[in-house]
């Protein structure tokens, strides 16, 4: 081979002698893919098993619990669900995730552009503020929120349901790191055309900010839509359930004495399915990994 | 030179009136509730009217002291929460951490055929409701359940998972053929437990709740790791590998290095939210058995909630508030100790 420094040649000779040793590479790579495998059905089968069992009866699903299709196929638990409240409880969820969302992706997106962009006195004690409020632990937070909802007269109302969720500094977080990664020269042209603040950031700064506000807004779906505790102590009345609660109270009311697991799995597809539409919509937003940003 | 001064003054009052949403929401929603119920764990309030009414006292560090130092049932539960919590954070944090590295570093190979797919599967779990996951546990290690069919097939008889208080090693140890507990650990003890039943173990009950935890975040987690792999440059594998290394050696010494920060921030998150279980307790198991799946979380919302003890059911919240915050502070000290160490 001519033309090669000798460290070449030993790296070609290294690489070819580790294609040489075929049959080892190959049993790892089975190995690997079957632990792969493994891996992939532990995470996905329970959600196989929980459509299927959805459409079975009672009985079925006690007798055979590892299948996960029906003996015989039947829509009982979705029409006992229909008598459980179920469309109230969507209309609620509804109606509390459209709020939160749309009020954290307006205010979280004012503030975030105002720490990272405006000029102003307090600023930084304003973000330190809002970075030590990160730290709380949400749990901690229930007897609180009950508290202040009380004290408020706004405890068991949609208003208590939703403004406690609004709070979101880490969604402040984000926006402000995403409107420092950007250039202001856009907005400055913006300005110097005589555009107020609040113009520049309505008609500039935002439409610029799409892929930031869809993280936020995908993240704010899915922590209203998904939240359990905090609806819970901001409530007590049924017709204010919303998804999580309502069928929170399948499992541990009365009914969860019962093993209704077909009404019980079909509740929990139910409520599942909209926050799959967005993550499989979504994907790419959600599983952003830096993998553009590899170094070759 | 007027004209820049009503510039800055513009953008001064634009900036406060843009955080001013988010400045009275955390304020009010935040700042003044954690005051509200600072008041509440020092008070005698009994959950009727304001707790700023005349009626109500203050009772000093009485809820607290029930908590800590007055041997009683308040005592006892907060011991047993407490141990319990233990075992669940020594137990999940660093299995849902190694699974999330390891699941992190195979779908990160450039030549893995079905990549993606592999990825959604992993993280689908994660952005699944905690009602939703908390159902598909109760009937996946239902008492009929999938768990135990596996194991029916394979000859072994499953537990009664949600049913079965005992604690592991106890089962364990009774196993060696140690049932009772000696006498210095029986009659001494700690928070109305004695040493003999701090030293069960997670219950069989726990196990599968914990089961639920790793299986529902280690996707969250692989997430976080993914960007960090990606970072490595590829040259110093190679490098590595001309060098001789084996892919063990490169782990441990090129790739386990540099996701340190990703590992920090993982280790950190997990410490924060397995103290925090709360959704799956509430959902499958009310504390029971025999008090082995309480946390200080739910044992927090049940004296308030449920025995209407507001003043010992936040002065819990704070017990954990500081708990959480100590760790969190330790963990710190630890890895920057390393880290100058070096």
């Amino acid at each position: 081979m001519p033309g090669l420094t000798s460290e070449e040649r030993q790296r070609r000779a290294r690489r070819e002698g580790i294609a040489s040793k075929a049959p080892r590479p190959r049993a790892n790579k089975i190995a690997l893919y079957a632990v792969l495998v493994v891996f992939a059905v532990i995470y996905i089968y329970p959600f196989l098993l929980d459509v299927g069992t959805a459409f079975k009866t009672d009985a079925d699903a006690t007798a055979h619990p590892l299948s996960p299709v029906p003996t015989h196929w039947v829509l009982h638990a979705f029409s006992e669900l229909g008598q459980q409240d179920f469309a109230r409880w969507l209309t609620n969820s509804v109606i509390v995730v459209v709020f939160v969302t749309g009020g954290r992706v307006l205010f979280d997106s004012m503030a975030g552009y105002a720490l990272a962009r405006l000029r102003f006195r307090g600023r930084g004690a304003v973000f330190s503020a809002i970075i030590a409020v990160m730290a709380v632990p949400g749990v901690v937070l229930l007897i609180p929120t009950f508290l202040i909802l009380k004290q408020l007269n706004i405890y068991n109302t949609y208003p208590g349901m939703i403004l406690p969720l609004l709070t979101d500094a880490a969604g402040v977080f984000i926006m402000r790191q995403f409107f420092l990664s950007v250039h202001p020269s856009i907005e400055e042209a913006a300005r110097i055309d005589g555009a107020g603040i609040f113009r520049t950031y309505w008609s500039v700064v935002l439409p610029m900010a799409r892929p930031a506000l869809i993280t936020l807004m995908i993240l704010s779906f899915q922590g209203s839509w998904n939240n359990f505790s905090m609806i819970l102590v901001a409530h007590q009345s049924p017709s204010l359930d919303t998804l999580t609660t309502g069928v929170g109270r399948l499992v541990s009311g009365q009914l969860g004495a019962g093993t209704q697991y077909p009404l019980q799995l079909a509740a929990a597809m139910a409520m599942t399915v909209p926050v799959a539409i967005v993550f499989f919509v979504f994907q790419k937003y959600i599983l952003r990994t830096g993998e553009g940003a590899i170094k070759e | 030179m007027n004209l820049i001064l009503s510039q800055r003054r513009r953008e001064t009052a634009a900036g406060w009136l843009m955080s001013a949403p988010v400045i009275v929401l955390l304020a009010v929603f935040l700042v003044a509730p954690i005051l509200m119920a600072a008041w509440v764990s020092v008070s005698d309030w009994t959950g009727i009217g304001s707790p700023f009414a005349s009626g109500v006292h203050s009772t000093g560090p009485a809820n607290y002291r029930a908590l800590l130092s007055t041997p009683g049932l308040p005592q006892q539960q907060l011991g047993e929460s407490l141990r319990n919590n233990v075992y669940y954070v020594l137990l999940v944090v660093p299995v849902q951490t190694a699974l999330a590295l390891g699941l992190a570093l195979v779908v990160s190979r450039r030549r893995l055929a079905g990549r993606g797919f592999f990825r959604t599967a992993y993280y689908f779990p994660s952005i699944t409701s905690s009602v939703a996951v908390s159902i598909l546990f109760l009937y996946v290690f239902g008492s009929t359940g999938v768990v135990n069919a596996v194991l029916g097939d394979l000859g072994l008889h499953g537990p009664n998972w949600f049913n079965d208080p005992n604690g592991v090693i106890h089962l364990v140890l009774s196993g060696l053929g140690v049932g009772h507990a000696p006498g210095a650990l029986a009659n001494h003890g700690f928070l109305g437990l004695s040493w003999w039943e701090w030293l069960a173990g997670p219950s069989v009950a726990m196990i599968a709740i914990m089961t639920l935890a790793v299986w529902t975040t280690s996707g969250t987690f692989m997430l976080i790791f993914l960007p960090a792999i990606y970072a490595i440059p590829a040259d110093l594998d190679e490098a590595a590998t001309m060098d001789g290394a084996n892919s063990w050696q490169r782990f441990r010494s090129v790739t386990l290095p540099l996701l340190r920060p990703a590992l920090f921030l993982v280790l950190t998150l997990g410490l924060i939210s397995t103290w925090q279980v709360f959704d799956q307790i509430y959902l499958m198991s009310q504390g029971n058995p025999a008090g082995t799946t309480l946390t200080p979380a739910y044992l927090s919302y049940l004296t308030s909630f449920g025995n209407q003890q507001w003043g010992q059911g936040a002065a819990i919240a704070f017990i954990l508030f500081a708990i959480i915050v100590v760790l969190t502070i330790a963990q710190r000290l630890v890895v920057s100790d390393r880290r100058g160490a070096q």
